[in-house]
């Protein structure tokens, strides 16, 4: 007895570790997500819905003009923050990897970076109002050195604002795989090409973000999926005129319209999905984990 | 609670305590009556517990606390905004006895069954509510009905079990029980803008573009562009509350042209938001609730909650009795709370706030004379106002906004309501908001 009994706990040793966050998993994510599959197929007529297998819904979410619409919004936001946070991302990144020569100081100069995470989200996005606003910091400045009489309006509410809130809170996002590939890469790499007479731009072009490419990938999969799912950044910072899918979702839960609400779920996450499908299958993430 | 004070009680208090941290473990004893210890049935009825779910609106702590002490029961309140109210009226059933939604959202959850009817026999101050809520459908003779959702229309059900909805009147049975009142308009800046604004054809007049804030509530923010297009002579709509597919189209189609072109500085969502946009500049003329109008005042900006030739677009808020509570001693609980809504103490408290409550013979006996002239009358006042917790709102001499409680409510030109077409509508909202 005393050998059998360790014997199957070690046999389903890793299975018994993955099991609790299995169980958290299934119930909080995997089960409400085939709820929402169950009701995107109820019928909807009027105020009530009504348990059934119609797929009108679908039919609503891809034929309606407004659809692609915002999903052309939210791409288009998504996009261009991917593109700034991986700019300031890879700057940050490189200069904490080359630059910072001290390992002990590479470490802290990092954790810096994680000090504004210490507030919440939601008011270092609401703290860009005070900031941009028509009576806000950044206008007082211009108006006060004459720039231009009148207060800029693009600041605040606008897509403007919005880009702003998501480099600044999703950067991190980005430079942290960064930081954390970047690290990794072979120093003797890059002294053998610069010695084969590579400039500092060949060596960034053909070495360094090549081998950044994990990073890339999984820092464009954490702020694909944050700026996709976000409902209150481009509300509140486009001054609720910007339209985006999550933005139509919260509109139909509004009047009890779950049915439709729960198919616009299900295409985005099937979108969300089959990018990051594409991205994984692109590049190979694990090799560098 | 600190009227009981015997061991005995106190026993019941803490295995109560152990109930209410799990409100789906109350339900399921209320429901079944478990047996083994006392069940809340059993007890007196100050040992029942009502759980209230309402808006910021009706539900205040102060508020709370006053009915406590009145009534002795024991009142738990939720507060949420007024689609969660919908949601969970809708959905969680068993998770409230009492849910306070506005009105216009009756059509939406009052069909489902999830409620159970008002008896107005049992109501001990029926007869003195105002025939907004009965078959006249307005306070005064002259006043106006008002387009959309009149509340009488909706304030009665054919039986105790009905999802119908019958004429005023008709039977005694209530779909809910009357509460809040009041009207909206255009807030604006007058001291920028630096003329009168008599007509609510301003709100999209060009003079604004970049300063005109919109509510982002699909339903009456479009009321309110429609008050404006209709101001404007650009359209007279059948039934401002009810508009046809082409009216929507119509008014849609021109709020995209407006849009398009900047004349909303931003729209608001949150009460807080809508403050923020008057205190700060952003705009000068929006869509805004009276209280809110209020909270920028007190903040040393003079905001103006203004007072338009073609009327206001009002509002009333109800409550709801869940389906799940059953005759008995938590009824006459919750038909005893009622009772002292309308009794006085918590008109006066309301209309401290500006809002009126359905029986105003028993607010005024609750108001100081000047207060009922400020509030009720529209007369200036002939000292500070206060609101109900003592802070000074307005000085001797001042005039309330928007006038006499019959200036508002007797001209109401259409009633905040859910269309035939909602869901075009928020599809419409929604190709809005992407344009």
């Amino acid at each position: 007895m005393n050998s059998t009994f360790p014997s199957i706990l070690k046999r389903y040793s890793s299975a018994l570790q993955i099991a609790p966050l299995g169980l958290v998993i299934l119930l909080f994510l995997v089960g409400p997500v085939i709820v929402i599959g169950i009701f995107s197929f109820y019928k909807y007529t009027g105020f009530f819905m009504v348990p059934g297998f119609v797929t009108e819904n679908y039919e609503e979410v891809f034929f309606s003009a407004n659809t692609w619409a915002t999903y052309f919004e939210t791409l288009k936001l998504v996009l261009i923050t991917l593109v700034l946070t991986f700019v300031f991302g890879f700057i940050l990144a490189y200069y904490l990897v080359f630059d910072i020569v001290q390992f002990r100081w590479k470490i802290f100069l990092f954790l810096l970076t994680i000090v504004p995470f210490w507030t919440s989200g939601v008011i270092r996005m609401i703290s860009w109002i005070p900031f941009l606003g028509k009576e806000g910091l950044i206008n007082r400045a211009i108006m006060g050195i004459g720039l231009s009489d009148q207060p800029l309006e693009f600041l605040l509410f606008s897509d403007f604002a919005v880009i702003v809130s998501y480099v600044h809170m999703f950067t991190l996002f980005m430079a942290a795989p960064l930081f954390n590939v970047m690290a990794k890469i072979d120093r003797s790499l890059i002294e053998a090409a610069r010695d084969s007479g590579a400039n500092g731009i060949q060596i960034l072009l053909n070495i360094i973000i090549p081998m950044c490419k994990p990073g890339i990938a999984i820092g464009t999969i954490f702020v694909l999926t944050l700026v996709a799912g976000d409902f209150t950044v481009v509300r509140v910072l486009s001054g609720s005129q910007a339209g985006s899918v999550s933005i139509a979702m919260a509109n139909q839960i509004k009047v009890l319209q779950y049915p439709f609400a729960c198919a616009s779920a299900v295409v985005l996450l099937i979108v969300l999905l089959l990018i990051v499908g594409g991205i994984m299958r692109v590049i190979d993430v694990r090799k560098q984990l | 609670m600190t009227k009981l004070t015997d061991s005995s009680n106190k026993k019941i208090i803490s295995r109560r305590t152990m109930l209410k941290g799990s409100a789906a473990a109350l339900s399921v004893a209320a429901a079944t009556g478990v047996g083994g210890f006392p069940t809340l049935w059993a007890q007196d009825i100050k040992d029942i517990e009502i759980r209230m779910l309402g808006s910021a609106v009706t539900h205040q702590k102060p508020l709370e606390e006053m009915a406590v002490a009145d009534t002795g029961l024991n009142i738990q309140q939720t507060v949420v905004d007024f689609g969660t109210i919908m949601q969970r009226v809708a959905t969680q059933p068993r998770g409230w006895d009492i849910a306070e939604p506005a009105y216009q959202q009756l059509p939406g959850v009052w069909p489902l069954g999830n409620c159970r009817a008002v008896d107005t026999r049992r109501l001990k101050h029926w007869d003195k509510v105002i025939g907004l809520y009965k078959s006249p459908g307005k306070i005064w003779d002259d006043a106006s009905y008002g387009q959309g959702m009149n509340p009488s229309l909706f304030n009665y059900t054919s039986t105790e079990d009905g999802t119908d909805f019958a004429a005023p009147e008709s039977t005694p049975w209530l779909t809910l029980l009357p509460g809040n009142h009041n009207a909206d308009t255009l807030g604006a800046r007058l001291d920028i803008i630096g003329r009168p604004i008599e007509s609510w054809a301003e709100f999209i007049n060009p003079e604004f573009a970049g300063r005109t804030g919109l509510q982002n509530y699909p339903d009456i923010g479009l009321m309110d562009v429609a008050m404006a297009m209709e101001a404007a002579e650009m359209i007279t709509y059948s039934n401002k509350g009810d508009m046809t597919l082409e009216e929507i189209d119509f008014t849609f189609n021109y709020m995209v042209d407006l849009k398009k072109k900047g004349h909303f500085r931003a729209f608001w969502t949150t009460f807080m938001e809508s403050v923020n946009f008057m205190l700060s500049g952003e705009t000068v003329i929006q869509s805004m609730w009276s209280p809110a109008v209020t909270v920028v005042k007190s903040n040393g900006v003079p905001c103006v909650y203004l007072d338009l030739k073609e009327g206001y677009r009002s509002w009333t808020i109800g409550s709801l009795i869940s389906k799940h509570v059953e005759d008995g001693k938590k009824l006459d609980a919750i038909y005893d709370l009622f009772d002292w809504y309308y009794s006085g103490p918590a008109g006066a408290y309301f209309a401290r706030q500006g809002y009126y409550m359905p029986t105003p013979e028993h607010t005024r006996k609750y108001l100081d004379p000047y207060e009922w002239d400020f509030w009720y009358e529209g007369k200036a006042a002939t000292q500070d106002i206060n609101n109900p917790f003592g802070q000074k709102l307005e000085p001797a001499g001042a005039l309330r906004d928007g006038g006499s409680w019959k200036n508002r409510m007797g001209r109401v030109a259409v009633w905040n309501s859910t269309m035939k077409e909602n869901a075009y509508v928020i599809k419409r909202w929604n190709e809005f908001l992407t344009a």
